[in-house]
């Protein structure tokens, strides 16, 4: 596959450039909305030293995002701050798991948040975007390689992070076991558009932008099966519906209600 | 003057503007500063490379460089961008960058490190091995927080952060 360098060559070829944008828009939603969930945390982490931790990841993914955002705005999509803040729950492209709510209750308001939950979560997310990242170092897409390669020098903290957090809880108490248990087998239920490309798949293999959906599915199953004490069976779905086509929950306006109070009211904000 | 002896003044203006994340170490030492450009009419082009992505430092950074590079008489203009798709290693640090690090009570990253790897440093005051990791996310992205055993002081370290080969 011949190497596209700049953006100025990616527009030239219609079909590329659709391809494209709609995987570096998956990139972007995707890191951007887990680390809104990430953020919703602060102060509420299990100790103290896990709040500094969690906050430094989730600041660096936000950072992460917006290498991304700012990929889309050299392909003409438009600002990258507004790209992040303005766009509609049917334009989002990231994985519905990822916009689920932490819990009941609200920020502001008794969150009952589960940490189960987000320790099942970033790890299966810190997994997926290792392997997907891997993918991306080889694209032929060039500036899309170069911040893969980036990221990952980076990530490699955050992976080790949840990693040490799934093994933990799942030796420690019979409880810790069991909760771990039930929020793994929920994500089964749950995380299966997070491993598809959409409607452009096909194309993203053929132009070398990345491989294909089972290749990317099989990577991700073969790391997880090596720290999740036991995988389900069944195979995995989308009960929550496909955020790769623009489907997505009550969850993802909330979130994207809350992030754009505080943008619409300063948008001079440095972020 | 000559256009390398220009290239040498702004490199020793450089030297003084810090990362303010990690005081008292230049950003050139730290291996940001990826090319200076001067053209015909004394305009500088300075292209950096930003160390950890979110760093919220970036903007102050742009601006002192800017700032001190403006001050020098003979220059007419600076414009510094950061570059996204250059990639920024710990290993881009100088000796000098290094020996600052220490003074200042934060250990220089380790070397031959593989990533994903477990990795501890020597304490930066007394330079023992018998060290513990307390925290590897500091209060900053590129920072964590160890502790010597021997000499009972907490300290930080600078994470590395290097290539990661894909298989
Ligand atoms: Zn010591």
């Amino acid at each position: 596959m011949t190497a596209i360098e700049t953006p100025e060559q990616a527009k030239q070829d219609r079909t590329y450039h659709e391809a494209l944008v709609d995987l570096v828009y998956q990139f972007a939603d995707d890191d951007f909305i887990i680390s809104f969930r990430g953020s919703e945390w602060l102060g509420l982490a299990p100790h103290i030293e896990e709040d500094v931790a969690f906050s430094s990841i989730t600041q660096n993914t936000m950072g992460h995002a917006f290498l991304f955002y700012q990929l889309l705005e050299e392909l003409g999509e438009g600002d990258a701050n507004s790209l992040a803040h303005d766009r509609r729950p049917s334009e989002r492209k990231n994985a519905v798991y990822f916009e689920k709510k932490n819990g009941q209750g609200t920020y502001l308001e008794e969150p009952y948040y589960d940490w189960a939950l987000t320790v099942v979560r970033q790890y299966l997310y810190e997994t997926f975007k290792k392997v997907k990242l891997e993918a991306a170092a080889k694209s032929s897409y060039q500036p899309l390689a170069a911040t893969a390669q980036k990221i990952l020098m980076e990530q490699t903290y955050h992976l080790a992070h949840w990693k040490m957090w799934v093994t933990q809880l799942q030796h420690a108490t019979q409880e810790a076991k069991v909760r771990i248990q039930s929020r793994v087998e929920e994500a089964w239920k749950e995380f299966g558009d997070a491993l598809e490309l959409g409607s452009k798949a096909i194309d993203m293999k053929k132009l070398g932008l990345l491989c294909g959906e089972d290749e990317l599915k099989q990577k991700w199953l073969q790391e997880v099966e090596q720290h999740v004490a036991s995988v389900p069976t069944t195979p995995l779905e989308k009960c929550l519906g496909n955020g790769r086509a623009g489907e997505h929950t009550e969850d993802l306006k909330q979130a994207i209600n809350t992030l754009s109070e505080v943008y619409q009211s300063d948008r001079e904000a440095v972020w | 003057m000559h256009k390398q002896q220009r290239v040498i003044e702004i490199k020793e203006v450089l030297k003084g503007v810090d990362d303010p994340e990690l005081p008292s170490v230049g950003v050139l030492d730290l291996g940001m500063v990826r090319d200076i450009q001067v053209d015909s009419e004394q305009r500088i082009e300075v292209t950096m490379v930003p160390t950890f992505a979110g760093c919220p430092a970036l903007d102050i950074i742009e601006n002192n460089v800017k700032k001190a590079i403006e001050e020098l008489d003979w220059v007419t203009g600076c414009s510094v961008t950061f570059s996204f798709s250059l990639k920024w290693s710990t290993d881009a640090i100088t000796q000098r960058g290094k020996e600052q690090l220490k003074k200042h009570g934060i250990s220089p990253p380790p070397e031959n490190y593989k990533p994903g790897e477990e990795w501890r440093v020597n304490c930066p005051y007394c330079n023992s091995s018998y060290t513990s990791m307390e925290n590897i996310f500091g209060p900053t992205a590129c920072r964590s927080i160890l502790y010597c055993r021997a000499c009972k002081n907490p300290f930080e370290a600078m994470k590395p952060v290097i290539e990661h080969s894909i298989t």
